[in-house]
């Protein structure tokens, strides 16, 4: 009863740990088991039915299989989280070939332009998300001023070759859109942990590894890459996990070819109004790939800092 | 004049030639010239700030002098990038890479060289039985005491046979214990391997301890370079003298000068000094006068010179020795340290004490700067 006498107080490691857990508890199991709950349930008429009924004195839990069933059965779904998986792969890698350049000579500028070069980096979130994936669509034209250039290159034959775009003249609603139009939107995600490991280094120890005989590529590639193996694992976390399940991008800028996971969701959701179904494709995405996912990531990163 | 140093085969092996570093405004580095000998341990001492890293830094490659040349075995060095110099630095605070283990650590020079694995084994176990780390080789960094730390550090420095070794303050992260049982253990390597260091410290007891030969320096500039027991005997400006070890420096202007002795005429004091100087009568000098080479007793001494009357005013027992603060007639302070000896100690002076401090006239170094 020593919290009535006033000299009860949280041990710091019971807020440590109560702090993350609480906030996860609320934001993530508990909508994940409203979901969840969903996905076992069926539609009667527009509601979901109950799981648990109560009627002549008897309690029945009725959990419906239908939807995860029909999900491994149906090639559909199972091809659809293979196509998202795929473009979240693809996203994330070129978001780091691109993201680990920017974020170095960020990290490795001079100090006092450090600051500018990080507003740089959050500038586009200043304006709307939708506004900034539409305005692809005029410069993709074939007279825009991503498209012209492209065309010019000759480019856009090597995509077409490649199959990234149905024809040299048609930039958009191909995998080629989609993937730039990602690789545009989660790029920040990508070079913010990468800069703040980067920014976190030791600069000695390159000079070590130069003092040792290591040219300065090798001082890269063994030294400073392996010591921000957390940034990079945390980096492709941030964009793989959410490119997974992305909607709004697919939609606007995707092809016929370019089916996603997100889109099939929305189409059980809206179109089929099954929302038991919907469930089930969302808590098995989660379940499958995001969970396992954020585990190996926790590992990576606790490895290196352990 | 005795020297411990023997007269080195190869004195011009290192030689640095008027090599300045400038830092925007700063001069961290003023027209240094020094020549170091193959196979010597070579001390930079000074007070932080002193440039004695920069210099370290631009033998290994990492900074570029704004003027000046470093030659070492007989290759001018400028313009060679740090990874090209047959130098390895242990740095300040080791830089261990913390992503490999101690025997990667050590083993990361000799495999950029492309050395075969078989000779590459075999080179880093015999370092890590040199440090005695024979077991540790599968640990992290992290994972060692600091003390075994700097010898996985120094153990990395030396297994590519550098033809230069520099240690950057090589014990400041040890305790006062380590440091002293480790800097012996770290000469002795060095001279078993034989290389030619050069090292920074602050540290006057660990320069003295550790190396063949000491420069001091201040404000980027080197004042004097000798054996560690002339620079304490006949330090050549107030500085040194104040630098390494306690002195006691006195004002004084000369009033006699002959061919092998001189008279200076102090506050409290006559000195006689059984040493000519390069001055004359007239000049104004500082008398520095090491505290050890100071007798107290209670009857008065002979002679006119060479003598104080004062009164102790503090004293701390350090066990073998005690040390005195005597407050002369000016109200200047004498600070005196005696050996305790165990027959002496009923006639041991006390507070309030007046007593006569006395000294020969080999006991002070006359500084005309
Ligand atoms: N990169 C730099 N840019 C500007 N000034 C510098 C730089 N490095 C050193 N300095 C300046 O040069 C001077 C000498 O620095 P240095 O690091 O050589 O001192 P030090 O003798 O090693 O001191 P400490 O014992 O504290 O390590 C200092 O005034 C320092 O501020
Ligand atoms: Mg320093």
């Amino acid at each position: 009863m020593s919290f009535l006498t006033g000299s009860w107080r949280p041990r710091p490691r019971v807020a440590v740990i109560g702090v993350p857990f609480v906030w996860l508890s609320i934001f993530f199991l508990l909508p994940f088991l409203l979901v969840f709950r969903i996905s076992l349930a069926q539609m009667d008429g527009a509601l979901v039915s109950p799981l648990l009924t109560l009627s002549d004195g008897v309690l029945t839990l009725q959990l419906h299989l239908a939807s995860f069933i029909q999900l491994i059965t149906d090639d559909l779904y199972i091809a659809t989280y293979f196509v998202s998986v795929k473009y979240a792969l693809v996203t994330a890698s070129f978001c780091l070939l691109f993201g680990y350049p920017f974020a170095y000579f960020m990290a490795r500028s001079e100090r006092r332009w450090q600051p500018a070069l990080l507003m740089g980096v959050m500038l586009p979130f200043w304006t709307s998300f939708l506004i900034r994936v539409y305005a692809w669509k005029s410069l993709l034209e074939p007279n825009g001023w991503v498209g012209a250039p492209i065309h010019a290159l000759g480019i856009d034959e090597v995509l077409a070759f490649l199959g990234m775009i149905p024809s040299p003249d048609q930039l958009m609603y191909s995998p080629f859109s989609l993937v730039l139009g990602m690789v545009y939107t989660y790029l920040p995600f990508m070079v913010l942990p990468l800069y703040a490991t980067l920014s976190r280094m030791d600069l000695r120890l390159i000079e070590a590894a130069q003092d040792l005989g290591a040219t300065p590529w090798q001082a890269f590639w063994r030294i400073t890459v392996p010591l921000s193996r957390s940034g990079i694992v945390a980096g492709f976390m941030l964009v793989f996990i959410p490119c997974v399940g992305e909607y709004v991008i697919p939609e606007l800028l995707g092809g016929p070819e370019t089916l996603m996971i997100g889109r099939v969701l929305w189409d059980e959701f809206f179109s089929n109004n099954d929302w038991p179904m919907a469930s089930t494709v969302a808590v098995v995405m989660i379940l499958v790939i995001i969970v396992p996912l954020a585990i190996f990531g926790r590992n990576q990163v606790q490895a290196q800092e352990g | 004049m005795s020297t411990s140093f023997p007269i080195p085969d190869d004195p011009g092996f290192l030689q640095i030639k008027e090599v300045v570093k400038d830092f925007g405004p700063v001069r961290a580095v003023d027209s240094v010239s020094l020549d170091i000998a193959r196979g010597e341990i070579f001390a930079l001492l000074g007070s932080s700030g002193c440039g004695k890293t920069t210099l370290l830094r631009m033998l290994a490659g990492f900074e570029t002098p704004t003027s000046g040349q470093i030659i070492l075995n007989g290759h001018d060095l400028s313009g060679l990038e740090p990874y090209r110099r047959p130098i390895n630095m242990m740095f300040q605070s080791y830089a261990l890479f913390p992503h490999l283990s101690v025997w990667d650590n050590i083993a990361f020079g000799l495999r950029r060289d492309g050395l075969p694995k078989d000779e590459i084994a075999a080179r880093v176990e015999s370092m890590l039985r040199l440090v005695k780390l024979e077991k540790f080789g599968k640990r992290k960094p992290h994972q060692l005491s600091g003390g075994q730390q700097q010898r996985v550090a120094l153990a990395r420095s030396l297994v590519k046979r550098p033809q230069l070794l520099l240690l950057d303050e090589p014990l400041g992260a040890l305790d006062k214990k380590l440091r002293e049982e480790t800097q012996i253990e770290l000469v002795n390597i060095i001279k078993d391997v034989g290389v030619t260091c050069v090292m920074v410290t602050h540290d006057q007891e660990e320069a003295m301890t550790m190396a063949d030969r000491i420069g001091v320096m201040d404000e980027g500039v080197l004042l004097q370079v000798d054996v560690p027991n002339e620079l304490y005997e006949t330090p050549n400006s107030r500085f040194v003298a104040d630098f390494i070890g306690n002195v006691n420096l006195m004002e004084g202007v000369v009033v006699d000068d002959q061919p092998s002795s001189v008279t200076i005429e102090c506050a409290d004091c006559v000195h006689y000094v059984g040493h000519g100087i390069t001055g004359h009568v007239g000049l104004p000098v500082t008398v520095a006068l090491r505290p050890e080479k100071i007798y107290l007793s209670r009857e008065e001494p002979e002679g006119e010179h060479n003598r104080v009357q004062g009164v102790v005013e503090e004293m701390s027992y350090f066990g073998s020795y005690s040390v005195y603060f005597l407050r002369l007639p000016s109200g200047a302070k004498l600070k005196v340290s005696e050996e305790n000896d165990l027959r002496l100690r009923e006639s041991k002076p006390t507070w309030d004490d007046t007593v006569w401090a006395s000294w020969p006239p080999s006991a002070q170094v006359v500084l005309t700067h």
